[in-house]
């Protein structure tokens, strides 16, 4: 396999709505920057580009089929090859990883993946309607079709079996609103305080609406090439930032879709299937083994078996022993505050019933930020430095698209540059992760990215 | 206070007059054709309404079941591995499941208060949703609580023993079967 190195990116102004734009036109702006970022024209781009991956959600959106290949065509790709993927919310971070296969495979040296959702085309409740159209229309759409009503599902199951509380959640949305008020793409630039997040009106309890992303209208491109791909851009007059970033390892892991049928492994199974090499050690064998004892079950409803699955791989990929340690910072798919803390259990930050104590111990904190609460540790690995999608927006396929830009200024160290502010600048960041999620947990995608040496 | 402001808001909606022109120059010129890049956009409405024919296939005796009072389940032949949402195939074994009848009787696994939702059941809210554990089976099952009140949501309804009724009018919907807090 070839080295695949991330070396642009662009993405659109989140917002509420774009009526100004077509959803090719919203796509063309994020496709421009991720030109203008390297100082190539369309025309020189073209010359050497092999083809793209398309990325969105919904063709209930946008009430249009085949809105991927009117992208491509606007954006003037054709006849160049290229496809959509779809997967949810993983939908963005599916397309980063089908470019990689692309470019790491040969089969292109040069691959642009473009993402886009324009939510604003129906109502709010009506987009809910469609969002839990991605539950089984069987058995769980009909039954009151929501997916905040799922994920406080998981939340209660949380709470019950470890203890968590919405306060240490409205830790997670407290974090990830403050930071993204350094972030100018970002949707939602609010200080918060605790009580902010707990007296909002409640959605689907214990879930307030400050506990939820909200719904957008967004763009997202990034460019992957190999050692090929980057001499013929450069010999085009692309001028790529050095260090390269390079896509060290990719991950996916997949659940079922119905919460209702995740299995209930053994604790054997759990320890030869699910369990991080670093958890792998006697006391930590123990605590698990503790769980077990009181009834704790994997995955369960409170657990993402795919995003540990996915994490597993791509630490296997990257070779990545801790990943706390050993990761400057994380983009991850906190779709909720809850599903944030659920996710720190995936990565293997901390282990599984941990996740609330370690939302409000401030080791994800960014060290630039004031959030004015009282957090014990300092910064050792921020999680969502962006905002993430509770602040910047959840334009679905573009979301995990966004992460991989975000991402790939970081380890540039050039987000004082794309946000016109550093404070959001992961100092001396070398390997992030961007972890993008679908459904219930249904598919989700890890992709580590790192700055070379 | 942000949260506040949010709920002093009237909801926005779609609807109100027709429109059928626009304001347009009365000519068109070099000036005025350039002047159009500065033309606010235009929003329409396009209704879009089906109806599909979707099939329930190898899950059908399930509604079948709930329309005449019994709730089935599907259970691995060989490992006894039991479903209690319908499914035709084990995942492990790659079996064909049978179908087996239990209590409509179990606990509350999770729940929510849904106090919003999808449009369709916005005039139903507030109402409770929960995964439902049967004894002996390995799964879960989606459904509605009846009888809780949504404001004194806690966690002590996670465990809490409940019993399912059948609509009288079949929907054949899972909704055909909800349940209800048993007295201890």
């Amino acid at each position: 396999m070839r080295s695949v190195y991330a070396i642009s990116g662009g993405v659109s102004k989140f917002t509420k709505a774009r009526p100004d734009k077509t959803f090719p036109a919203i796509v063309k702006e994020a496709y421009d920057y991720t030109l203008t970022d390297i100082e190539l024209g369309h025309r020189q781009f073209l010359e050497v580009v092999d083809g793209s991956v398309a990325s969105y959600f919904s063709d209930h959106f946008t009430r249009q089929l085949m809105a991927g290949i009117m992208v491509q065509d606007y954006l003037g790709l054709c006849p160049k090859p290229g496809h959509r993927v779809e997967g949810g919310g993983a939908t963005g971070g599916i397309c980063f990883q089908e470019a990689w296969k692309a470019v790491a495979s040969g089969y292109m040296d040069i691959c642009l993946a473009y993402g886009f959702e324009t939510m604003s085309h129906v109502a709010t409740w009506k987009g809910n309607e469609f969002i839990a159209l991605a539950s089984d229309v069987s058995f769980d759409y009909p039954v009151g079709g929501f997916y905040s009503g799922y994920y406080a599902m998981m939340v209660t199951r949380h709470m019950k079996e470890f203890g968590t509380t919405p306060e240490q959640m409205a830790y997670v949305s407290v974090k990830n609103h403050a930071n993204a008020a350094f972030n100018p793409y970002a949707q939602k630039r609010q200080k918060l305080t605790i009580a902010d997040v707990r007296n909002a009106p409640m959605v689907a309890w214990p879930l307030t609406r400050l506990d939820i992303c909200v719904m957008s209208d967004g763009a997202a491109a990034t460019i992957l090439c190999n050692d090929e791909g980057l001499a013929k851009l450069e010999a085009v007059g692309a001028q790529i930032k050095r260090p390269l970033v390079r896509v060290t390892g990719i991950g996916r892991g997949t659940d079922a879709m119905r919460m209702a049928d995740r299995p209930h492994q053994s604790f054997d199974k759990f320890l030869q299937h699910n369990l991080l090499p670093h958890e792998d050690t006697a006391e930590t064998r123990s605590y698990y083994q503790e769980l077990w004892e009181h009834g704790f079950r994997y995955p369960g409803v409170h657990s993402f078996r795919a995003g540990r699955m996915g994490s597993k791989e791509a630490y296997q990929n990257a070779g990545i022993g801790d990943p706390l340690s050993e990761l400057d910072f994380i983009e991850l798919h906190d779709a909720y505050t809850s599903s944030e803390i659920q996710t720190y259990e995936d990565m293997g930050l901390c282990r599984y019933g941990e996740g609330g104590s370690f939302a409000t111990g401030g080791q994800t904190f960014m060290p630039g930020v004031a959030y004015d609460l009282d957090l014990e540790q300092d910064p050792v690995c921020p999680v969502n430095p962006s905002g993430g999608l509770i602040a910047c927006g959840h334009p679905v396929g573009a979301t995990g698209l966004m992460q991989a830009v975000f991402a790939i200024w970081q380890l540039q160290e050039s987000i004082g540059d794309h946000f016109g502010d550093r404070t959001l600048q992961v100092d001396g960041a070398i390997r992030g992760a961007i972890h993008s999620h679908a459904g219930t947990g249904t598919y989700v995608t890890v992709s580590i990215l790192e700055k070379e040496a | 206070m942000a949260a506040n402001k949010q709920a002093k808001k009237i909801e926005e909606t779609f609807g109100g007059y027709t429109l059928h022109t626009v304001p347009f120059p009365a000519e068109l010129d070099e000036e005025t054709l350039k002047s159009l890049k500065q033309m606010g956009h235009i929003l329409i409405e396009q209704p879009y309404d089906i109806t599909y024919l979707h099939s329930f296939g190898q899950d059908s005796p399930f509604f079948a079941g709930l329309a005449n009072g019994h709730f089935l389940v599907n259970r691995d032949p060989e490992t006894g591995y039991t479903y209690g949402t319908p499914r035709g195939h084990d995942m492990e074994s790659g079996n064909e499941t049978e179908w087996q009848e239990i209590a409509a009787e179990g606990t509350i696994h999770a729940f929510t208060v849904c106090h919003f939702g999808s449009e369709e059941f916005l005039p139903e809210c507030p109402f409770v949703l929960a995964l439902i554990d049967f004894p002996g089976v390995d799964t879960l099952f989606l459904a509605r609580i009846i009888g809780l009140e949504p404001e004194e949501a806690n966690l002590d309804w996670i465990g809490m023993r409940v019993k399912g009724r059948f609509r009288r009018l079949s929907k054949f919907k899972p909704t055909d079967v909800y349940f209800y807090p048993l007295e201890e």
